[in-house]
């Protein structure tokens, strides 16, 4: 407590000192929560290990894992973007069908040789992805509408127009070579008795990256977390809320085309019927991540650890040979179970 | 029990304590209410009230300590248990359904049926009965978001009536009243208190107190320091036992304005049309001096100043910061010109209640921390703490949640947030609403050193002492239009009201 007669000069200090004795708690806290977690992974994995007679932990079956959540935590990172400002994002599951299929006509009829059709098709893609974004949040900063509605009106538009220009069929790359390396290539599989790691995983992990960073680096960022939490203050304090608001959506479709980029390469072919019901696999992703439905408050992080849970825990229930009916039982009841534990976790907190 | 034993209080609490991290809120109070008294409870943000009154209506649970309702032990746990002990609580920020009738709202909860049906026909005649006896005329039919602020308090109040309540808690109940609404609400206690009703009643308005309570009870640091008839309890006496020392004069002086002061800030026919119509509003603030703009609530101040500062956008007029015009097309555009507004709500207004200190105070300059790509958090936290030196802001760390800090310094957060920015405009939206009085000392210590500074200064209360002390001129609002202006020595409170209410032009 600042005592009024204490000097303002020793306040400073202490607060300095203070500041960094919260930071480092923090740090502290975080460390011991990825820890605890971390350690019940760990104990998990390894009685799964058995449990699965030792295939659990065969570096294959770890890649699996990895090349199988690329898709859900790509699409899960933008979600989370959307989830912060309390919006949602119904239309990316089409987004990425939509994408595949546009790509996949470009890359058809481009003639650039490998590289140059590459690039071409990956920005005509991003540019469809962020443009449908766009359009999402248009009525949404515009008039105000519940991006619910919106972003539900979109996904029935993207899916009806992939399945139009697809003529409801899959379409073959004419050409895959220029997206091969993407498709099923590894790097680093040149070192004896390691597996390598799958394209598609690191285009993953850049875009975590580089999104964990913007949100939680950049004024960008914070402005984001500052939409959610309060949207008025956040206006009078200056914050462009119309051009925020706009970006989220606009990241949601810009990872959605770059979910739609690596189906397209890993099946050689556009289909457009990509993506059905992936908005709702990542929504859980990012919720069992601990971001707030209510908005401001979300880590990219977060989201990825909760794509990844759901990944070993379809992949663990697979190698377990349990029926496919019951892994979804399992899945909603982990859903639910992790957002319970959040909400009794924020409670011991505020009751302490 | 003798019969000698006189009759035990509607109330009493024992040895209360609460405690939350890193403070203990309620530190063993005791405190009793008499059937049919008005007890106020005063003390500074922070004091424990609202803690103490929480626990009494079940909202939250005390560590220890012992309740007793018409001298039996009973145990508090939740505010239906609260409810049917006959304690009604009203908050300061009310807990009406916004799209529900008054009659749906009066009965929510506790609604008469017919079988598996609501009977409305019956809600509809207890809510009017209950109205009636009071001598209370509300739109029955209309929706509680189109409430003025005292009918929805009315409504809250018929709430608690509907719901049998011998003991009524109310948290502020005139912050947002105009004086003819205030005595409308001590009539009514009044009446009330003849059918027995006891209030507790919090108020930060010292000089309200005589004029309704029977009794006082000063809370400071969580402790009740001390229990007294409101007649044998002084204005000074209360404020010298909240803040544990002796507070001088409440204004300070105002340094003059410099007869060559520039022009800082100069409105020219500004009109807007959110809310109360604004209407070709022109006037002038000068380097080192405070405009105050006086009127009744509703009257187009709050209006104005959102006009300014781009929070509305105006659809006629110019504004010009130190004779340069600015483009006022979003509250941006007004802070990149250097004007700064401290809204009248900042729970809903001007803080991001989830985060904390650190990120609330750069979040309208933001731009200033940022090296490179990124936001630097330890440049912020420099600034931050600096801030909170020089500001007091009590508060553990520049890592704590502001949802956890009291009133008067959650203010103080939206300060600072200001401060950092070095604007020269700053347009003060009723900024001791609701605040205690030694915060209240800080914050007009702050306007006179952002005077000395070159600043200009609007400033909108609904506290005519505070509009008169704290001006150099006044000006008076009504119907979204400056109706008079008087210098800092001819404003008197009959003047201004007179034209502020439209008896004189």
């Amino acid at each position: 407590m600042a005592d009024p007669k204490v000097p303002q000069a020793d306040v400073k200090a202490v607060m300095d000192e203070r500041a960094g004795a919260a930071v480092a708690q923090k740090r502290r806290a975080a460390l011991l929560r990825t820890g605890g977690l971390a350690a019940g992974f760990l104990a998990l994995v390894l009685v799964v290990n058995v449990l699965a007679h030792g295939n659990f932990l065969e570096p294959q079956n770890l890649t699996n894992v990895l090349r199988q959540i690329t898709l859900n935590a790509i699409l899960a990172v933008g979600q989370t973007f959307v989830i912060i400002t309390a919006g949602i994002d119904l239309s990316v599951g089409s987004i990425v069908g939509l994408c595949g299929v546009v790509m996949t006509l470009v890359a058809n009829t481009l003639n650039l040789g490998g590289p140059g059709t590459f690039i071409v098709t990956l920005l005509v893609g991003l540019a469809v992805g962020c443009a449908a974004g766009y359009v999402n949040a248009l009525p949404v900063v515009r008039l105000g509408l519940p991006p619910f509605i919106t972003t539900l009106a979109m996904m029935q538009i993207a899916r009806g127009l992939a399945l139009i220009l697809a003529h409801g069929q899959p379409i073959p790359l004419a050409n895959s070579t220029p997206f091969d390396w993407l498709g099923t290539g590894y790097i680093f599989s040149g070192i004896p008795g390691f597996p390598g790691i799958s394209w598609q995983v690191l285009v993953m992990a850049v875009v975590a990256i580089v999104f964990a960073i913007l949100l939680g680096r950049t004024a960008f960022g914070r402005y984001v977390l500052a939409l959610g939490g309060n949207e008025e203050a956040a206006r009078l304090a200056g914050v462009d809320t119309r051009r925020v608001k706009t970006l989220v959506y606009v990241i949601s479709g810009g990872c959605a085309a770059i979910g739609g980029m690596l189906l397209m390469a890993r099946f050689s072919s556009g289909n457009p019927v990509n993506g059905t019901g992936a908005e709702l696999q990542c929504i859980a992703a990012v919720v069992v991540g601990g971001t707030s439905l209510m908005g401001g408050r979300g880590t990219i992080v977060g989201t990825f650890f909760g794509a990844l849970l759901i990944g070993v825990l379809n992949n663990v229930m697979n190698l377990l040979a349990i029926e496919s009916y019951t892994q979804q039982i399992v899945l909603g009841a982990v859903i639910l179970l992790a957002v319970v534990l959040d909400e009794l976790r924020k409670r011991y907190l505020a009751a302490r | 029990m003798t019969a000698a034993a006189p009759p035990p209080p509607l109330l009493r609490m024992t040895g209360i304590v609460k405690t939350f991290p890193g403070v203990r809120a309620l530190d063993g109070v005791s405190f009793e209410v008499e059937p049919g008294e008005v007890h106020a409870l005063v003390g500074e943000n922070g004091a424990g009230k609202s803690t103490l009154m929480k626990i009494l209506a079940g909202a939250q649970p005390a560590d220890s300590g012992e309740i007793d309702v018409d001298g039996k032990r009973v145990a508090i746990d939740g505010p239906r248990t609260a409810e049917r002990l006959g304690i009604g609580m009203i908050y300061q920020e009310f807990n009406l359904v916004p799209d529900l009738g008054v009659i749906e709202n009066i009965v929510l909860g506790v609604e008469p049926r017919r079988g598996m049906f609501l009977d409305k026909p019956a809600a509809a005649s207890e809510a009017a009965k209950v109205l009636g006896e009071l001598g209370i005329a509300l739109p029955l039919d209309r929706a509680a978001r189109r409430l003025s602020v005292a009918e929805q308090q009315l409504t809250e109040i018929a709430k608690c009536l509907v719901r049998k309540a011998r003991l009524i808690v109310m948290d502020e109940p005139t912050a947002a009243l105009t004086e003819r609404e205030i005595e409308a609400l001590f009539s009514l206690i009044r009446k009330l208190k003849a059918q027995n009703v006891a209030f507790v009643y919090i108020s930060h308005r010292l000089e309200e107190l005589p004029r309704i309570a029977d009794r006082i009870t000063v809370l400071r640091d969580g402790k009740a320091i001390e229990t007294r008839a409101a007649a044998q309890m002084p204005q000074d006496d209360v404020i010298r036992l909240m803040v544990g020392r002796s507070l001088k004069a409440h204004f300070p002086d105002l340094p003059p304005v410099a007869p060559d002061a520039p022009v800082v800030l100069d409105v020219r026919d500004v009109s807007a049309v959110s809310g109360v119509r604004v209407n070709d509003v022109a006037f002038q603030v000068h380097a080192g001096e405070i405009v105050g703009l006086a009127g009744l609530v509703g009257a187009g101040r709050t209006e104005i100043v959102r006009a300014i500062a781009g929070a509305d956008v105006p659809t006629k007029g110019e504004i010009r910061v130190d004779g340069a015009q600015v483009v006022v097309r979003s509250p941006r555009g007004a802070i990149r010109a250097g004007i700064a507004l401290i809204t009248e709500d900042r729970k809903a207004q001007g803080l991001v209640l989830g985060m904390n200190v650190r990120e609330n105070t750069t979040l309208a300059h933001l731009g200033l921390f940022v090296r490179g790509l990124f936001v630097d958090k330890s440049a912020e936290t420099q600034t931050t703490n600096t801030e909170i030196a020089e500001l007091r802001i009590r508060t553990p760390s520049a890592e704590q949640t502001v949802r956890n800090l009291s009133g008067g310094n959650q203010q103080k957060v939206v300060l600072a947030k200001w401060l950092i920015g070095h604007a020269r405009v700053f347009l003060f939206d009723e900024p001791t609403r609701g605040i205690d009085v030694g915060a209240k000392a800080e914050i007009y210590a702050l306007m006179v050193e952002l005077l000395r500074g070159g600043a200009a200064i609007v400033m909108v209360s609904s506290e005519l002492p505070e509009v008169l002390g704290m001006s150099h001129r006044v000006l008076v609002v009504r119907g979204g239009a400056i109706r008079a202006e008087f210098a800092r020595g001819d404003a008197t409170p009959d003047k201004v009201i007179a034209v502020a209410t439209g008896v004189a032009a």
